[in-house]
């Protein structure tokens, strides 16, 4: 099987995301693989064993993005594209993607739900659309029996068990697979795994951010005595209205 | 402007979410209302808040996200319209940016207001997991939008939406459903108005009971914290939060649940937020607008009663 999974450079989501200037100032923050993709990626390492097939992760960012993607070698990936280009949209990074795939042609495309970020949950349904192959999100199982796949879909109030063949495309969340941490010899061999950097395809501009916004605190939270709790009802119906 | 809003229903009724996305088009448009609904879905709610005509497609099984994607694209060519509408679902998430493909249209997922026409066509949207909001610019011709609950304010037009039928060519999906498992009859986390969930001070699953008692007294949905969902003691599909479902109820009240950021990015936009803990020093209290000090296992029973009381 040759797999590929997609991962998102994110800032740690413990962080508190400072603002400098009307827009985010992520330069003091420690980044990661978004977690989704986190996710993902344990479970392509495991495919990978099962199947004896090649993994290669492809990231869509500048330099500084090498330290998150020698970090998915050092997790079991074989090899690593970075395609050199800021993530500026969901329409970006899925042309890039496809491009690849499209060169490459992976049996399955893993990627995490959405990214931590900037919350899209786009790419994986538009590089299932540009490449025209099926697309299933969010699965929390994946099991393969020779080319046809076995997951566990999140339905609303529910799940869904469905099968389908390879090629397709993925969007995981847990409990697909435990996170899994880099030990020292997957650190030490991810230095010399191959990443090939590539340049961006040409793209038109679909979105762009104009501002941010930081939401306004809420006010004094009103603290409300443990053996009053009418005094709750009351305020929930007179001045928050919202019963 | 033409606006095409697609329609989940439920049960032959429109999803409430779905009739805030056809109120949400109403408000936007400079054109025709087109509402895209299966023919068995009721069409009466949908011209009240604001289609001027409902599109109705013949229903055969579930349909796959590709499927939806097919069906909305075809309808928005055939209706010239520019802007297609779709409520925030784990289906509709899928569609929305296959449709954008499709018709070569911007999109963009987690709409919380009206678009701004003052800069062209710019949305309001959030990101980093609720702790921040920015504003998009939708630079091509079509554009493609997933709205939040609560996006706009559901106003009743009291129009009569006029029926056609529409038949679009689907082709087959080599996803096929194995098994299905869904609680039915519960009223499902993104939709609802009110949550209520519980967190690790609660103990342990069995005592669930009285946050469901007092979810249902409030016609409200259950959800739990990561670690509740991580231990087994809720079903995945509850867990509310960074990893999980993201909500923006009009009430969220948090029981036993002290705040961690990744909670409370997932519900901060909640209208009202109410915490109940024993510990004063949790930090959900900082992001709360009422806050009870003190043992839920005392508390929810007696504010469950209040409840039934005033309502």
């Amino acid at each position: 099987m040759k797999i590929l999974i997609c991962i998102s450079h994110v800032p740690d989501t413990n962080a508190k995301i400072p603002f400098k200037d009307g827009k985010p100032d992520l330069a003091g923050l420690t980044f990661v693989i978004a977690p989704y993709d986190d996710f993902a990626l344990a479970r392509a390492v495991e495919l990978r064993d099962q199947t004896a097939g090649k993994l290669t992760v492809l990231c869509v960012g500048k330099a500084e993005t090498e330290a998150t993607i020698r970090k998915a070698l050092a997790i079991g990936a074989d090899d690593a594209i970075r395609v050199d280009a800021e993530p500026t949209d969901a329409f970006f990074v899925a042309t890039q993607i496809a491009d690849i795939a499209k060169k490459n042609q992976y049996d399955m495309i893993l990627t995490g739900r959405e990214s931590s970020d900037y919350n899209g949950g786009q790419v994986h349904g538009m590089v299932a659309a540009m490449l025209g192959i099926p697309c299933v999100v969010p699965c929390m199982k994946l099991d393969l029996n020779g080319n046809v796949a076995t997951m566990y879909r999140e339905i609303e109030g529910g799940k869904e068990v469905v099968q389908l063949p390879t090629p397709f495309v993925a969007g995981c969340q847990e409990p697909i697979a435990e996170w899994k941490i880099p030990n020292m010899r997957g650190i030490m061999t991810a230095k010399s795994k191959p990443l090939q950097v590539v340049q961006p395809v040409g793209v038109t501009v679909a979105t762009q951010v104009a501002s941010y916004e930081v939401p306004a605190p809420r006010g004094n939270c009103k603290m409300i005595d443990a053996g009053n709790v009418a005094h709750l009802v009351e305020m929930l119906k007179s001045e928050a209205k919202v019963i | 402007m033409n606006v095409l809003i697609y329609i989940e229903s439920e049960n032959g009724a429109p999803k409430k979410s779905a009739l805030e996305a056809v109120a949400y088009g109403a408000e936007i448009a400079k054109g025709q209302v087109v509402a895209l609904a299966s023919s068995d879905t009721a069409t009466a709610d949908l011209g009240n808040y604001g289609a001027d005509k409902v599109l109705q497609f013949a229903v055969s099984g579930k349909l796959e996200a590709s499927q939806v994607a097919e069906l909305v694209a075809q309808a928005a060519e055939a209706q010239n319209a520019e802007v297609v509408i779709f409520a925030k679902s784990i289906l509709n998430d899928l569609a929305a940016p296959m449709v954008g493909i499709k018709l070569g249209a911007s999109v963009a997922s987690n709409v919380i207001e009206k678009p701004d026409f003052s800069k062209g066509f710019v949305v309001k949207r959030s990101v980093f997991s609720g702790k921040a909001f920015t504003e998009v610019a939708l630079n091509n011709a079509k554009k493609v939008l997933t709205i939040k609950k609560n996006a706009v304010a559901m106003t009743e037009k009291g129009k009569t939406a006029a029926v056609e039928s529409f038949s679009p060519a689907i082709t087959a999906s080599p996803v096929q459903i194995k098994e299905t498992t869904q609680k039915t009859g519960d009223i499902l986390l993104t939709d609802a108005d009110i949550v209520v969930s519980g967190g690790r001070g609660l103990k342990g699953p069995e005592h669930w009971g009285m946050i469901e008692e007092l979810a249902k007294t409030l016609h409200a949905a259950t959800g739990c914290s990561k670690p509740v969902s991580d231990m087994d003691w809720r079903p995945h599909h509850e867990h509310v939060g960074q990893t999980g479902i993201k909500v923006s109820p009009n009430l969220y009240v948090a029981v036993g649940i002290s705040g961690a950021i990744q909670h409370l990015a997932g519900v901060s936009s909640s209208k009202t937020i109410v915490v109940i803990n024993k510990d004063a020093d949790a930090p959900f209290f900082k992001a709360a607008d009422y806050g009870i000090v003190g043992d839920a296992f005392d508390i929810i029973p007696k504010l469950t009663e209040a409840l039934k009381k005033a309502m």
